[in-house]
């Protein structure tokens, strides 16, 4: 399992790098190995508001679909357009090519966890 | 909850690394790799499922082609030894019990595969329509699906023999080991294929064989369900049930028995709903048990059975239950959680490009 310790986490399972005032976020290696191959995923347009734990958009799995939660609130400034048509990026490179939006932060974030914190909660 | 069944396959299944998940009553293998490419491995070469949970009973003996041909709606009179066909065991009022594939192994000689989830019913039900004259053999015999285009030169390799003369729907005695096995021309996913029936002993031996040649790889129930939706293969408890005839599950075509077996009078009605194949604008699925309307309107006119993303189309397919009034539309919504998605009918197959009927000679 891949956690690496330049990003920090939620507890439901994504990650955000933070970058200044900007975040990058997207999900785990733990959840894109739990959900399986990705097949679909939405997300908010660039512009929309997000506040931090409320719900931002869905990840379909060839077997399910699962919500994703942001873990920072601010608005998104840039989205990974090459998710739409190859969503296995995600599956692939979660913390690279599978990225999922940059957001301008409104605020500082509360309540991430670290690498340890994340890994101790994926093995609970 | 009680204990999940294993196949002879499950510690092998777990031993590589298989994610493991009950199915009806048995902790089956969903994928390896991922469904994805086991899906795709089946459609371009050839891979092997484990299907021992299925139930596999024989009703033999005097009068059992006259019973069976009234337990069952196969059309008996023209199924030769050699030979099986696909239909439905029903209640008195024309819903499914249960699809089955019916061998016909000599005259009054059958071998019948169901569903694991109705095994038990089944053999009631079969049981109490030919008394005397049905096993049970599910505990001592397996099944291993071989399914892909490559799967008749893996399977002649292994064996040794011809199977190119084997038709479609087709079946014949072998032997793996100096043991019997049935190897069937049938299967789920829309591929050429076989289904094979060794032994309980036998099957561990025949999954390492078919393995062992490299064209052959494992696949789970994941890729089976989005290979068999592609086919436009119904599965039972989605597509078929109790509360539907076939012909409102679309197959009514197959109710070619003259005989009045159980559930005749009512087997052609369409009562209620028809099962429509409806294609999506994207990739996101419609899932099963999601809300069918009109497009605009939030009255429901049926409901979702099946749906995914197709990995062979790259786009998503469902199938549904329509309200017979609207079963003729072109378009549909489907309420998939907060969302809306537009589907228009679509023809079976939803993939054309499977060799399942190909002829070999």
């Amino acid at each position: 399992m891949n956690i690496p310790a330049t990003v920090s986490y939620t507890d439901t399972h994504e990650w955000v790098r933070l970058d200044g005032n900007d975040a990058v976020i997207g999900i785990t290696d733990y959840a894109q190995h739990s959900l399986g191959d990705i097949t679909y995923v939405e997300l908010p347009a660039v512009g929309d508001t997000l506040t931090q734990g409320a719900e931002m958009g869905t990840v379909e799995s060839v077997k399910a679909a699962s919500d994703l939660f942001s873990p920072v609130s601010g608005t998104v400034t840039a989205i990974n357009e090459k998710l739409a048509d190859h969503p296995e990026l995600v599956n692939q490179a979660p913390y690279e090519d599978g990225w999922m939006l940059r957001v301008a932060l409104s605020g500082r974030p509360s309540g991430l966890l670290d690498a340890a914190g994340y890994e101790k909660l994926c093995q609970e | 909850m009680s204990e999940l069944l294993e196949t002879p396959l499950t510690a092998w299944h777990r031993a590589h690394g298989a994610k493991m998940a009950p199915f009806a009553g048995w902790n089956m293998p969903i994928q390896y790799e991922g469904i994805l490419a086991e899906h795709g491995h089946t459609r371009s070469a050839a891979s092997v499922f484990d299907i021992c949970h299925m139930g596999q009973f024989v009703a033999r003996g005097e009068g059992a082609a006259r019973l069976l041909a009234l337990a069952v709606t196969h059309n008996l009179d023209t199924l030769k030894p050699g030979k099986c066909r696909y239909g439905f065991l029903l209640e008195s009022q024309g819903g499914v019990l249960d699809d089955l594939i019916v061998y016909r192994m000599g005259g009054d000689h059958f071998f019948l595969v169901v569903n694991a989830a109705c095994a038990e019913g089944d053999f009631a039900a079969l049981s109490e329509r030919m008394p005397g004259l049905v096993e049970n053999i599910s505990a001592r015999s397996g099944k291993i699906d071989l399914q892909g285009p490559a799967s008749v030169g893996v399977l002649e390799k292994l064996l040794g023999e011809d199977f190119h003369d084997l038709g479609y729907f087709s079946f014949r005695e072998s032997a793996f080991h100096g043991q019997p096995l049935l190897v069937s021309r049938t299967g789920y996913t829309g591929e050429l294929g076989y289904e094979l029936y060794p032994s309980r002993e036998m099957t561990l031996a025949l999954w390492e064989a078919l393995l062992g040649d490299e064209r052959v790889r494992p696949a789970g129930l994941g890729a089976r369900d989005t290979l068999r939706l592609e086919a436009g293969l119904a599965l039972y408890g989605h597509e078929l049930d109790a509360e539907h005839t076939p012909a409102e599950s679309g197959l009514g075509s197959l109710l070619t028995s003259t005989a009045p077996y159980a559930g005749h009078e009512h087997a052609a009605d369409i009562r209620r709903q028809v099962l429509v194949p409806l294609a999506l604008d994207g990739r996101r699925a419609a899932r099963s048990g999601d809300t069918v309307t009109l497009p605009g309107e939030t009255k429901s006119v049926g409901r979702v059975t099946s749906g995914s993303f197709a990995p062979s189309l790259g786009y998503a397919v469902a199938l549904a239950f329509v309200d017979k009034a609207h079963a003729g539309r072109e378009s549909f919504s489907l309420m998939a959680g907060k969302s809306v998605l537009t589907a228009r009918r679509a023809r079976l197959p939803f993939y054309a490009g499977g060799t399942a009927r190909a002829k070999l000679r």
